[in-house]
C-alpha cells in the first residue's frame, strides 16, 4: 500500500465533517458538546479529511463515529484501540482516533488501553468518562465513586473506582490530558495538543450523563465554582488557581500542599512550576481531588519518545539492509535450503 | 575402547560378526525417542533433511510433550520424532516405526507398544541405570530380563562413546554428553548409508557461534558413524533409493510454514501488504515467528496482548487495505468470535488460521485433533456464515491458505483455515512453484473517479454479493462501517425488520454462493462402490494410503477428501449417493458426520479417535473392511457408543 496522494482541496470547515447520520444522543448529554469541538479541530489539525479514521467500541460514546464524516468504524466492546492500532501499524499515514468510554476503555477494553499506551502506539484516544454505565441504562462503572448506589448497586457500590489520568500515566503514555465536556474552549485546545502529538496520547473528558448520572461532575464543573476547584496545568507555570489566582499548589516533602499567596507572601516567581516531561510529577499531581484539593486539567504528561510507527519503520529499514538477494516471491518461497530433483 | 556393542536377536544366538548384507527397501520408518531436552527433534529434523537431498520422498511427525524440560527421564517428558522415507510417494508419517531409536528407559517404554514384533529398537544402554528404570517404572531392566525378546534389540553405549569421542575438544561433561543426539544421527546414517557432510555443513551454520560446540558435534556425528562400521552394529545395511517426484526445485516444510508462505504469495500477487496480528499460542505460534522472520515494507507482524486484540488490529488492518490475517488454535479461537462476528458484518477479507489441537480449554496444546470444525462454523452470534476451508498435508497448507486468501478478498469475508497440529508439525518434501502457477488475484479498491455522480454506497455488491473495498486515504469515499445492522445499501444504522432479514439472507447467500468457485471433488478408486471413505484436513494421508491399499486387496472402495467445508461443494451429495455406504474417520466423536447426515440426508458411518494421535491407516483400512464385510456390526457398534446426533 503506497500513501494515497491526499488532494488538496479548499479549506474545510466544521460543516465538512458532520455526517448526515442524525445524531441519538439524549438531549443536554455531554457528548454533544465533545463532538461539536472534534468537528471543529478536524479542519484545523493539518490532516487531509480522508486521511482521518474514527474508530469506536460500544456504549453511548462510542456512536461517535456515525456522526463524524471520515472513514469511521464501530467496532465491538472494549476493542476500538485494537482496530485503531492494527490499522495505524498498516497505514502509518493515517490520523488515527479513538472515541471510548469509562467502561469500554476501562472495563472491558483495560488490557487493551495499558498496553496502546506502553507501545506508544501513534493514535489519539479520547474517553468520555460520565462514572456511569449509560447505554445499558445505569450500573456503576470502574470511575464511579465507591458508595455510588445504581440499580446494580443498591447498597452502594463497594468497589474502589479508578482513575483514568492516574491509570494512563502508569501505563506509560507520552501525553496525557484531562478537560470538562462544558468548558469548550479548554477542550479544543486539548484536541489540538494531542492531534499534534507523535505517540500515543490519551485525554479524559468529565462528561455528563444527563439521564444516568446527572450532575456527577457539577460540583467541580459548574462556572461558579470551577475557579475553585479545578486546577487548570499550564505547562512550565505555576499551579494557581482561584479567581483571583490566590492560591498555588507547591509541593513540600514530596507531599502537595495548597498556599495562600496573600498569608504565604510567596512570589508566584519562586513557586514550583509545573512540567509536564516528568510521569513522577504527574502521578503526584494526578492524586489531587476535590475535596481537599482542586482537581487538576490540563496536560499531565508531554513526552518525547519514539512512537510504535517510528520503531517500526526503524527495523523494517534494517531488515531490508540485512536481506539478501533479490527480493521476488520465489526466492522468498525458496528460502535457503533446497535442493533440486532433475 | 572398553565399550561392547551388542545386538540380540531373540530367534538367534549373539550375532557373530559377519558380511554384512546390503538390502534396497521400497520404504522405513524411524522414530527418533528419548528425553524432552535429549535433542530429538534436533536429530530427527538432520535425518529428514538427509533423505529428502538424495531424493526419497518422505514425511515426518514429531510429538512432544507441552513442558518445555518435563523432569528427565520420566515418562512425561518423552520427545519423539517419526520418519517415514521411501522409494515411492509417501502420504503419511508411517503407522509404526520398523526402528526404535530410544535413548533411555522412559522413551522406550512410552513407544514399544508401537513398534511391531521383529521390529529393531536401538537403545542408549549407558541410559539404564537404576534411577532411569525407577523413573520409567520398570522393576527389571529389560534389556536384561528377556522381555525385548521379540523385536531385534541393538545395545550402543551412547554415553560412553560420546563422551570418549568429543574428550579431545574439553568441553565440561554436560555440555559433552549433549553430543549424544548427533553421535545417535552418525549410526542411523551409516545404517542407511547416508552421507555425512551436509550435516557437518549445518552444524557449522548452527553453531558457528561456539566453534567447541560445533566441533565436538561433527566428533561425535562422525563417531557415531564409524563406529557403526568398525563396530558391525548393524548386520544389514539398507538403501531405499530415491523417489520419482516431479522435476523442479524443493524445500522441506511442514504445515506453519507452508502457511506462512501461501499468505506471503497471496499478498504479493494480490499486490497488497501483509498484515499477521497473532497471540502466542502452541501449536500455531510457528507462523508469527517465521513471518516475523520475513520483516519487510510488505510483510508486517504484530504481537498482540491478547487473541482478542489479535483479530481487532487484524480487522483495522483489512479495514486500511491489507492482507490481514490471524492465527492461533481453538482457545484462541473461542476468544476471537465476537470479533469473527464483526469481520463478517462488516465484511471485510481477513483470513483466520486455526492449528487445531486437542480440546476442550486448554486440553492437550502439543497434540493434535480436529474437533473445531462445528466450531469454527458455528460458534458466533446469530446468523454468522463464514467460509471454512482444510488442509490435507503439510505442503497443501500452502496451497489451501493461499486459497482463503483469495475468496477472503474477492468476496469480502472472512476465511477460516483449518489446519491441526500434526499438518504443522509434520514435514514433507515441496516444490517451490513459480509465480505464474499461482491463480491470479485481483484487487480492485473503490476509487474516487468511480463516484464523480453519484454517492458512495458501502454495501452495494457486485455479481458475487460482495461489497466494494474502500480504504481510508480515498478522498470522498469517506464512510462509517461498524457491528450495529446496517441498511442494505448505503450503510447506515438500520433497525428495521425487513432490511434485517434481508441483510441476514444476503450474507448468507455470499457465502453460499462461493461454492461456485470450487473444483469439482475428486475421488480416487471406482465411480460407484461398496464404500467410499470420506475425510478432510489432516487424516487425508492415512485416508489415501487405506484407499489405495484397499483396492489393491481387491475390495469396492474409493476414498475422497473435503478441503471445503462451509460452504460445501456443489457436486457432495450427488458423489455421496453413488456408494452404498460412506465412512468418515475423523479426529472428533463424529462433527463432518453430523454434517454430511443434514446436507445430504444420508447416514454415514463414523471412525471417531479423539486419542491426541493421528489416526493410521491400518485403523482405516480395519474399518473399511468390517463396515463392507460385515455392516450389522458396524450398526451395533454405533449404537453402543450412543453416537453423537
Amino acid at each position: 500500500m503506497t500513501a494515497t496522494q491526499a488532494v488538496q482541496k479548499p479549506e474545510l470547515t466544521r460543516k465538512d465533517f458532520v455526517s448526515d447520520a442524525e445524531v441519538r444522543w439524549c438531549p443536554g448529554c455531554g457528548d454533544f458538546s465533545i463532538l461539536a469541538q472534534v468537528q471543529k479541530c478536524m479542519p484545523k489539525i493539518g490532516v487531509p479529511r480522508e486521511n482521518i479514521v474514527f474508530i469506536s467500541g460500544i456504549g453511548c460514546s462510542s456512536r461517535f463515529p456515525y456522526y463524524m464524516d471520515t472513514y469511521g468504524f464501530h467496532s465491538i466492546h472494549g476493542r476500538a484501540m485494537t482496530l485503531a492500532s492494527g490499522l495505524k501499524a498498516s497505514r502509518p499515514e493515517l490520523s488515527v482516533w479513538v472515541i471510548t468510554g469509562d467502561g469500554d476503555g476501562l472495563s472491558i477494553g483495560g488490557n487493551h488501553f495499558l498496553h496502546t499506551l506502553r507501545r506508544n502506539m501513534d493514535i489519539n484516544i479520547i474517553m468520555f468518562n460520565n462514572r456511569i454505565y449509560g447505554l445499558t441504562k445505569g450500573q456503576y462503572s470502574p470511575t464511579s465513586e465507591q458508595g455510588k448506589r445504581t440499580k446494580s448497586s443498591p447498597m452502594g457500590s463497594i468497589s474502589y473506582p479508578i482513575n483514568p489520568v492516574r491509570a494512563a500515566i502508569a501505563s506509560e503514555a507520552t501525553w496525557v490530558g484531562r478537560s470538562v465536556d462544558i468548558d469548550t474552549k479548554h477542550l479544543s485546545s486539548m484536541i489540538m495538543a494531542m492531534a499534534s502529538h507523535s505517540g500515543a496520547s490519551f485525554l479524559e473528558v468529565y462528561q455528563d450523563c444527563k439521564i444516568f448520572n446527572a450532575g456527577a461532575f457539577s460540583h467541580l464543573t459548574d462556572k461558579t465554582v470551577r475557579d475553585d476547584r479545578l486546577l487548570y496545568l499550564e505547562p512550565d507555570q505555576p499551579m494557581l488557581f482561584g479567581k483571583e489566582k490566590q492560591y498555588a499548589i507547591d509541593i513540600k516533602t514530596h507531599r502537595p500542599m495548597i498556599l495562600d499567596m496573600e498569608r504565604s507572601r510567596m512570589d508566584s516567581k519562586d513557586l514550583m512550576k509545573y512540567d509536564a516531561s516528568d510521569p513522577t510529577l504527574a502521578y503526584m499531581i494526578s492524586n489531587l481531588d476535590y475535596p481537599k484539593f482542586p482537581v487538576p486539567v490540563g496536560v499531565f504528561v508531554d513526552i518525547e519518545r519514539a512512537s510504535y510507527s517510528d520503531l517500526l519503520e526503524g527495523i523494517t529499514n534494517e531488515a531490508k539492509e540485512k536481506a539478501e538477494g533479490p527480493d521476488d516471491l520465489r526466492t522468498l518461497l525458496a528460502g535457503n535450503n533446497t535442493w533440486s530433483i532433475e | 575402547m572398553s565399550s561392547r556393542v551388542d545386538v540380540q536377536n531373540s530367534a538367534e544366538e549373539k550375532l557373530q560378526t559377519a558380511d554384512r548384507i546390503s538390502q534396497d527397501l521400497d520404504r522405513v520408518t524411524i522414530r527418533f525417542a528419548g528425553d524432552s531436552g535429549d535433542g530429538m527433534q534436533l536429530t530427527g529434523m538432520r535425518f529428514t533433511e538427509s533423505a529428502a537431498q538424495i531424493g526419497n520422498d518422505l514425511a515426518t511427525f514429531p510429538d512432544y510433550p507441552a513442558e518445555i524440560r518435563a523432569p528427565a527421564g520420566t515418562l512425561p517428558g518423552v520427545s519423539g520424532f517419526q520418519i517415514q522415507f521411501s522409494t515411492n510417494e509417501v502420504y503419511t508419517p508411517g503407522d509404526e516405526p520398523d526402528v526404535l531409536v530410544a535413548m533411555n528407559p522412559a522413551a522406550l517404554k512410552s513407544n514399544l507398544g508401537d513398534l511391531p514384533h521383529g521390529g529393531t529398537i536401538m537403545v542408549n544402554e549407558d541410559a539404564f541405570t537404576a534411577n532411569y528404570l525407577r523413573l520409567a517404572g520398570y522393576d527389571e531392566n529389560p534389556l536384561d530380563d528377556g522381555s525385548l525378546n521379540e523385536w531385534r534389540l541393538i545395545r550402543v553405549p551412547i554415553t560412553r562413546l560420546t563422551l570418549a569421542a568429543v574428550e579431545e575438544v574439553g568441553l565440561k561433561k554436560s555440555l559433552a554428553e549433549r553430543c549424544k543426539n548427533f553421535f545417535t544421527l552418525g549410526l542411523v546414517f551409516f545404517l542407511y548409508q547416508r552421507d555425512t557432510d551436509q550435516t557437518k555443513k549445518w552444524i557449522d551454520n548452527k553453531f558457528g557461534f561456539n566453534l567447541d560446540v560445533a566441533r565436538a558435534n561433527k566428533l561425535a556425528l562422525q563417531a557415531g558413524y564409524n563406529i557403526a562400521d568398525t563396530l558391525e552394529v548393524f548386520q544389514t545395511l539398507y538403501r531405499i533409493p530415491k523417489a520419482e517426484l516431479s522435476p523442479g526445485l524443493y524445500r522441506g516444510i511442514n504445515g506453519n510454514l507452508a502457511v506462512s508462505l501461501g499468505l506471503v504469495a497471496a499478498a504479493r500477487k494480490a499486490g497488497l501488504d501483509l498484515f499477521y496480528g497473532s497471540y502466542p499460542i502452541t501449536p500455531a505460534s510457528e507462523i508469527l515467528h517465521e513471518l516475523s522472520g520475513m520483516l519487510s515494507d510488505g510483510i508486517k507482524t504484530f504481537q498482540a496482548e491478547d487473541e482478542i486484540a489479535a483479530i481487532g488490529a487484524t480487522i483495522g488492518a483489512a479495514f486500511g487495505g491489507a492482507l490481514a490475517v490471524t492465527g492461533t488454535s481453538g482457545p484462541g479461537i473461542a476468544l476471537k468470535s465476537e470479533a469473527m462476528g464483526l469481520a463478517t458484518m462488516v465484511e471485510l477479507p481477513l483470513v483466520i488460521i486455526n492449528v487445531q489441537r486437542g480440546g476442550p480449554s486448554t486440553g492437550l496444546p502439543t497434540k493434535t485433533e480436529q474437533a473445531d470444525l462445528l466450531q469454527v462454523l458455528y460458534g458466533r452470534n446469530g446468523e454468522s456464515p463464514i467460509p471454512v476451508l482444510a488442509a490435507t498435508t503439510p505442503a497443501d497448507c500452502f496451497n489451501m491458505t493461499y486459497e482463503a486468501s483469495r475468496l477472503a478478498l474477492k468476496y469480502m469475508t472472512p476465511v477460516v483455515l483449518l489446519t491441526d497440529g500434526y499438518l504443522a508439525n509434520g514435514t514433507e518434501p515441496w516444490r517451490i512453484p513459480n509465480e505464474d502457477e499461482l491463480p491470479e488475484i485481483n484487487i480492485k479498491f473503490a476509487k474516487s473517479e468511480d463516484y464523480q455522480d453519484r454517492r458512495f454506497a458501502p454495501y452495494e455488491r457486485d455479481e458475487n454479493l460482495s461489497r466494494p473495498w474502500a480504504i481510508p486515504g480515498t478522498p470522498g469515499l469517506e464512510h462509517r462501517v461498524g457491528g450495529l445492522e446496517k441498511d442494505l445499501l448505503m450503510g447506515r444504522v438500520s433497525y428495521d425488520p425487513d432490511n434485517h432479514q434481508q441483510m441476514v439472507e444476503t450474507r448468507a447467500a455470499k457465502i453460499a454462493g462461493m461454492a461456485k468457485d470450487f473444483p469439482p471433488l475428486e475421488v480416487n478408486g471406482p465411480d460407484n462402490a461398496d464404500l467410499l471413505i470420506l475425510g478432510w484436513g489432516g487424516t487425508t494421508g492415512a485416508i489415501t494410503s487405506a484407499g489405495e491399499q484397499l483396492r489393491a486387496k481387491g475390495y469396492s472402495v474409493a476414498n475422497c477428501t473435503l478441503r471445503y467445508l462451509n460452504p460445501l461443494p456443489n457436486d457432495l451429495c450427488e458423489v455421496l449417493e453413488r456408494y452404498k455406504q460412506v465412512l468418515i474417520p475423523e479426529l472428533n466423536l463424529g462433527q463432518l458426520k453430523l454434517l454430511i447426515r443434514a446436507h445430504c440426508l444420508i447416514d454415514p458411518i463414523g471412525l471417531n479417535k479423539v486419542t491426541g494421535k493421528p489416526i493410521k491407516i491400518q485403523e482405516v483400512v480395519d474399518k473399511a473392511i468390517t463396515v463392507v464385510e460385515r455392516p450389522e456390526s458396524v450398526d451395533e457398534q454405533e449404537t453402543d457408543k450412543g453416537a453423537q446426533p
